[in-house]
């Protein structure tokens, strides 16, 4: 184990532990836009820097191991300082639209200018503007908002494995892109929008749930995904009663099969949920067409027709196609349904389709 | 599945990849499994006719002919008994009927192999080498193994190989099967099946029925009942009257659809009870309105039998009510009282009847899942099943011939026409294709067509052709792309405009499972 004070509080930890890690465990809130626990280390962001005792320089305490005897100051003058150039230095190229974004209330750059007092930038003027726009129907790039974290080049290679964008050009110049500087669908992109989640400021935003509401006014929903069998889990955004969006959560607590980590369905293939298209009435047909009908009336036309069925010609002449898209519950009581209540095992549903 | 999920991306060290394209159709397990290979240095093996996504970073890539799965693997049998590679402490403790196995797969070596499957004899050699001396190798497959006239003797072979290799009961190894659909495994556990209740319990065990007889108070049918397919045939003939569809979609999912249209014209009374006026539900005389998973609270059981929660975050749109509330309503009155307060009610009644579940209670899945087998409360789940022993005790070898597919192609059909799921889309495109985003980035059919087949036939890419078999034509745009083999097209059944089951076949399905043949029908391509 490793001895080392942090903000005056001795605490130990394992062999191999970064400094982050240790600040972090002593309760030391250290703000970080590159770094993200479940992606290869890229230290270069620099918002994480922290004083060491005796040492010349402030560190990066996401790459820096943590060594015995250590002391960390993770507020200092020099070290709030240094974090207000690096906020200016972002701000320089990051378009300033906090009032019509996205992310404006869950971003990152927009909390820790407000946590340091930095309201705009000395180095503004010269940047590169990319103001490209990508065609694609599931998420907006804008990469005037981008603060070069690599977060979204690390999530795809590493957690999708689809590889399919880097940094191409370097400083002022440096932007992300696809291979050629194309559009996604023309890359090996499939759309799981795993950058998206991990994009710490407005740069990558879904489309589906654009203007449909902030993460401050939304309640969060945990739940399991409707499509394949995978059973991944995420929160469906919700607000005045409406589904707005999907989010991922990363612990894998209450995520243990994909820990944040979505396809394109489970991430942009929600709003059917709001589809125009739902049935919302019983529907009966008479002289050949279906017409709205009663809560009563459908069901004592069923229960009617049910009946005289099975007086006519026994209760094997009926059958029930039950649902692998509905719940656990919901397909116990209807084979219950079929099997008590109407007196046949005539009950399947499409596991072989 | 026999294993868990994230065992694909930590513990196995070599994965057996056939019938499934992971990375579309179970994109997350397909990260996991690119993962372990490209981190981790795990091994993979892909068989599938088509070169799908993970075939890019395959050890071996097996691209054989369609139907042909028993005659591969009982190949690859055939050299790891040949080199001696079986695990035999396994074969000897926990097995039986081995020499039947070896009997079988005698007949099938690898250079004869090749001529039937298509592929280089030394890459069924590599393959069996990889996997067998694997310290721990899982087998992963999915419907690309089942639909098939032979699917459950393609699953058997794959238990073969995982029995024959001692390749279960530890963590990384196993036979797993991904299901497609986001509570199969649970429709299966909850008895929505014609012969078995709750947990697998069969009808026709005098000692179960009674058991369920006196939980729900009346007396219950001692037969067997029918499946799907034998539903739709036998409302064709005029047997089955009534029917009641929940949540689901035969007029696109089922095989041969005209066949199935002219059954459902057929009943007297179809109840549809669904999210959307489905292509099925258009065909009903009576439709309830239920609810989309947002709107209602309940559990989900995953492809790794883990029971998670579904919880509702909106209230019910329109006049829409709950499912449950619905099936309720019916049976009251039908005159069988159903009166529960809530799902976790109804739940509370699945644990009692379902030994499997018994352990479960929405309390412990709060917050992570737990998988099935879980007896009792104290009992932490069953990530990794058959870890001691299985539950027949031995595990039986099954000696199984290779078959032909049912349709071969001919001079009349001279493609072989398979059929599948896209990423962008799900099953019968209910909910993808009423996705905004979804549905436009992909808002039609194709068929997928290897250059050279595309040459012989002098069609381009994005060409509208007719697509041909003995059921029927679908008209569909191409696209031309060395994914699929020559001589072989593929082509997705989410959409009803162009619906892939317009072609396929149902008159000969798998004689056990009933499955029918989804990946193999004769079929042809003509100019419009």
């Amino acid at each position: 184990m490793i001895k080392l004070t942090v903000n005056g509080r001795e605490i130990q930890v394992p062999k191999g532990t970064m400094v982050l890690d240790a600040c972090q465990q002593a309760g030391a809130d250290v703000p970080t836009l590159c770094y993200d626990p479940d992606l290869k280390l890229a230290g270069s962001c620099r918002m994480c820097v922290v004083e060491a005792k005796g040492r010349p320089n402030l560190m990066a305490a996401c790459v820096s191991p943590a060594e015995n005897g250590m002391v960390i100051e993770t507020e200092s003058p020099d070290v709030v300082e240094s974090r207000k150039i690096i906020l200016e230095l972002l701000l320089a190229r990051h378009k300033l639209e906090c009032h019509t974004c996205e992310k404006d209330g869950s971003c990152k750059l927009q909390d820790y200018c407000y946590r340091y007092g930095v309201t705009d930038s000395r180095y503004a003027g010269q940047g590169a503007h990319f103001g490209m726009e990508d065609p694609n129907p599931f998420f907006k790039r804008d990469y005037d908002k981008c603060i070069i974290c690599t977060r979204c080049v690390r999530v795809c290679d590493e957690i999708t494995g689809a590889q399919a964008i880097n940094v191409k050009e370097r400083g002022h110049h440096a932007k992300i892109a696809t291979v050629f500087d194309g559009k996604l669908d023309d890359s090996s992109c499939v759309f799981c929008g795993q950058c998206v989640m991990v994009c710490p400021v407005g740069a990558l935003t879904s489309k589906v749930s654009a203007g449909k509401g902030k993460s401050y006014q939304t309640q969060n929903v945990l739940t399991t995904c409707t499509y394949c069998g995978t059973g991944c889990t995420f929160e469906l955004n919700v607000k005045d009663d409406h589904v707005v969006g999907v989010t991922s959560v990363r612990e894998s607590e209450f995520s243990p099969v994909n820990k944040g980590a979505l396809c394109v369905k489970g991430r942009f293939g929600w709003d059917f949920i709001e589809s125009k298209e739902r049935l919302t009435t019983p529907l009966i047909r008479e002289n050949g067409e279906l017409r709205p009908a009663s809560w009563d009336e459908a069901l004592d036309y069923a229960a009617n027709k049910i009946k005289a069925i099975k007086e006519k010609d026994g209760p094997d002449s009926l059958a029930l196609f039950s649902s692998a898209r509905a719940t656990n519950e919901e397909n116990y009581l209807a084979q219950k349904l079929f099997r008590a209540a109407i007196g046949t095992n005539n009950v399947d549903h499409c596991a072989r389709l | 599945m026999t294993n868990s999920i994230n065992e694909l991306e930590k513990d196995a060290t070599a994965i057996f990849v056939i019938g499934t394209n992971t990375t579309d159709n179970h994109p997350v397990i397909g990260y996991k499994i690119r993962k372990n290979v490209r981190f981790n240095g795990a091994k993979l093996i892909v068989a599938d006719p088509r070169r799908i996504e993970l075939s890019n970073i395959a050890d071996v890539d097996l691209r054989f002919r369609p139907g042909t799965d028993v005659a591969l693997v009982n190949a690859m049998m055939n050299v790891i008994i040949t080199e001696g590679l079986e695990d035999k402490d396994f074969i000897a403790n926990r097995t039986e009927n081995y020499e039947e196995l070896v009997k079988v797969v005698e007949k099938y070596p690898p250079q004869l192999v090749a001529q039937i499957c298509g592929v280089d004899a030394e890459d069924i050699r590599k393959a069996a080498r990889i996997y067998a001396t694997a310290e721990r190798g899982s087998i992963c497959y999915a419907m690309g193994l089942t639909q098939h006239s032979t699917g459950t003797d393609n699953v058997k072979t794959m238990c073969n190989l995982a029995l024959l290799t001692g390749n279960l009961g530890k963590p990384g190894t196993g036979v797993n099967p991904l299901r497609g659909q986001n509570n199969v495994q649970g429709a299966c556990d909850m008895g929505a099946l014609p012969v078995v209740y709750p947990a697998y319990q069969a009808v026709t065990n005098a000692e179960v029925r009674e058991k369920f007889e006196k939980f729900w108070g009346v007396p219950l049918s001692p037969n067997n009942g029918l499946t799907i397919p034998d539903v739709v045939d036998k409302a064709h003939h005029g047997e089955i009257k009534g029917l009641m569809v929940f949540g689901e979609n035969p007029m696109v999912s089922d095989p041969d659809l005209h066949h199935v249209g002219e059954a459902m014209d057929n009943l007297e009374l179809l109840i549809v009870q669904d999210i959307f006026l489905t292509e099925t539900a258009m065909k009903a005389h009576v439709v309830f309105p239920g609810v989309t998973f947002a709107e209602k609270n309940g559990t989900f059981s995953n492809t790794e039998r883990r029971v998670q929660r579904v919880r509702q975050a909106i209230t019910p749109k329109g006049d829409a009510h709950q499912d449950w509330q619905i099936l309720c309503d019916l049976s009251n009155r039908l005159g069988y009282p159903m009166n529960y307060s809530s799902p976790e009610d109804i739940f509370a009644e699945i644990r009692k009847v379902t030994p499997s579940y018994a352990g479960i209670s929405y309390q412990r899945i709060e917050k992570t899942g737990i998988h099935w087998p879980c007896p009792n409360e104290e009992h932490p789940g069953t990530p990794v099943l058959h870890g001691e022993k299985f539950n027949r005790g031995l595990g039986l070898f099954h000696a199984i011939e290779f078959k032909e597919a049912y349709e071969l192609p001919d001079a009349e059909y001279p493609l072989i026409l398979s059929t599948g799921r896209s990423l962008f889309h799900y099953h019968t495109g209910t909910m993808t294709r009423r996705s905004s985003a979804l549905n436009e980035f992909m808002p039609s059919n194709e068929v997928q067509v290897n250059p050279e087949t595309a040459a012989r036939l002098d069609i381009v890419d994005n060409e509208m052709v007719k697509l041909i078999t003995r059921r029927g034509y679908i008209e569909v745009k191409t696209h031309v792309t060395e994914m699929v083999p020559d001589g072989v097209v593929f082509t997705f059944f989410h959409f009803s405009e162009a619906a892939a089951n317009v072609l396929t076949q149902a008159k000969c399905l798998d004689p056990v499972a009933k499955i029918p043949e989804y990946k193999v029908s004769a079929a042809r391509i003509e100019k419009i």
